[in-house]
């Protein structure tokens, strides 16, 4: 059984996390696979929004500590996982985590870097790197702070500690919270909704989303009125009005 | 090693017997410990489908046992929240959590934290002469074990604040009487009764069950909004357990159900 297992339900693509002994532990082999995949979804048009998931117990426990163990300071300055990460936070529709149990670690990092996180009620979440002498060192110490604050990303960050899905949820870190057993059946749920509206208006209000953490308000501003505008040369955006306006479902092509 | 916990699972069963008699079967480290791995027995093992606690001798539970507790005068200040966090905090929680009914058989003195602990449990049934004494207030302490969330709400709050700040005995039949426990029976039938309830708990669709305690549980803290959207998350589980499949074909058979819990 593959490591990574790619599922398809209509327009919405789910990216199963499946090292069930290594409590899904993201090592390099694992990571290329989540990057070529996302990189191939990126391109297919029948694809509106992608869900990674992982079990109902884990979604992923870190990275790879024997992987990380062998490299020493030059092999780390020039470990690829930096542009494995790269890839992934380069995929351009929407990309939602469904987590239920264990986000540590680089399970954390992968969690952040998605757009919408939907937890289970057995969620946990945190940043233990610490613990083992190291640092986060994909994204943790930098967008954890800017979804929770400063005190709590800084408490997790400088203790190891983990927080539950209702802490999560109530920080900002997760949109919603279920059942464990119906995180993944919501969280596709959800992406289907997604997946109804048009796929470039997603993709350029996923892209203005992004933005606002790159740039300065003004700046964002005049971005998201610049991608505003890309859409109204659109046919889906006269499709969405139209279908409004007629009280009928839309049909979007993606044009 | 001694054995301050009894513990045996019969019939789907597991009853947990707190086993200090002559202290009134007040709670030491060992007995926290030793009542520990029975929980983890309970909620490991799916053949255990309901829980039942009460206590040997003539008392039920006399909560901490001070003897352990000896304060010295001219010492430090004890750190009371360690025992707390460490042993009281972690037992109400899984307690709580526990997917399965869990009854307390009072059957003597629930005093402290012993009677904090029974009445929170999801089915309390008591002996006649059974009484339950908030104990802290005359040391000093706080209601724990659950006792300062628990007793507004099954007293009210005019009733809590004097059971705690009074902390004076109140017969099982005014625990009663004010809803606070479910059943007072006489001495001699308390064992058969919370017998026969932790059998029909046994015998019943346990994962139906265990999501009802989480709804009543989690109600005590969700606004109606949220209550409803965990109704229809937990009756979506309900719905697709065995036993529903079950208990509907053996409504419509008109036949007796039988339920594995699943």
């Amino acid at each position: 059984m593959s490591e990574l297992i790619v599922t398809r339900h209509g327009r919405v693509l789910q990216l199963t996390l499946n090292r069930p002994a290594a409590r899904n532990a993201l090592n390099n082999a694992l990571l290329t696979q989540l990057a070529e995949q996302l990189e191939a979804a990126a391109s297919d048009i029948e694809i509106s929004v992608c869900v990674i998931y992982g079990s109902e117990r884990c979604f992923a426990a870190g990275a790879d500590l024997n992987e990380m163990a062998e490299k020493d300071l030059p092999a780390t300055l020039n470990d690829i996982r930096p542009q494995l990460w790269a890839r992934i936070n380069a995929f351009p529709k929407p990309l939602i985590a469904a987590v239920n149990g264990f986000a540590l670690g680089a399970g954390c990092e992968l969690a952040l870097l998605c757009d919408v996180v939907i937890a289970g009620d057995n969620a946990r979440f945190g940043l233990p790197e610490i613990t083992l002498g190291i640092m986060p060192g994909a994204g943790g110490t930098q967008r954890l702070i800017r979804s929770v604050g400063k005190s709590l990303a800084s408490k997790m960050v400088l203790t190891g500690e983990n927080i539950s899905a209702q802490q999560a949820l109530s920080a900002g870190l997760v949109s919603d919270v279920f059942p464990a057993s119906l995180t993944l059946e919501y969280a596709l749920k959800q992406a289907a909704l997604m997946a109804r509206h048009s796929p470039l208006a997603l993709q350029a209000a996923k892209q203005a989303l992004r933005q606002s953490q790159e740039v300065p308000l003004q700046a964002g501003l005049a971005q998201e009125r610049q991608l505003f505008t890309l859409l109204s040369a659109t046919e889906d955006r006269r499709e969405g009005i139209d279908a409004f306006l007629q009280k009928r479902t839309p049909d979007f092509k993606g044009r | 090693m001694v054995e301050c916990i009894l513990s045996h699972v019969e019939q789907g069963v597991m009853t947990i017997t707190l086993n200090r008699p002559e202290r009134l079967n007040s709670f030491n480290d060992v007995m926290h410990q030793q009542l520990a791995e029975c929980l983890k027995q309970a909620e490991r093992d799916d053949t255990v489908r309901c829980l039942l606690i009460t206590g040997a001798g003539r008392g039920f539970c006399a909560g901490q046992d001070l003897n352990d507790r000896n304060v010295d005068p001219n010492g430090p200040a004890p750190d009371l929240g360690m025992s707390v966090e460490t042993f009281y905090n972690p037992l109400v929680r899984r307690l709580a959590k526990l997917p399965k009914p869990v009854i307390c058989a009072v059957n003597g003195v629930a005093a402290g934290a012993g009677a904090t602990l029974a009445l929170g449990c999801d089915m309390v049934i008591a002996a006649r002469s059974a009484n339950f004494v908030m104990a802290f207030s005359k040391l000093g302490l706080v209601p724990d074990c659950g006792g300062t969330w628990l007793l507004p709400r099954v007293a009210g709050r005019a009733r809590a604040m004097g059971l705690a700040l009074l902390g004076d005995k109140l017969s099982a039949e005014q625990a009663q009487a004010w809803g606070m426990i479910w059943q007072v029976v006489d001495d001699e039938q308390l064992s058969t009764t919370a017998q026969q309830m932790a059998l029909h708990f046994a015998s019943q669709p346990t994962f139906g069950l265990g999501l009802i305690k989480q709804a009543i549980n989690a109600a005590e803290t969700n606004t109606l909004d949220d209550q409803l959207d965990l109704e229809r998350d937990y009756q979506r589980l309900a719905g697709r357990s065995d036993d529903y499949r079950e208990g509907v074909s053996a409504f419509l058979a008109k036949r007796a159900p039988n339920f594995t819990g699943k």
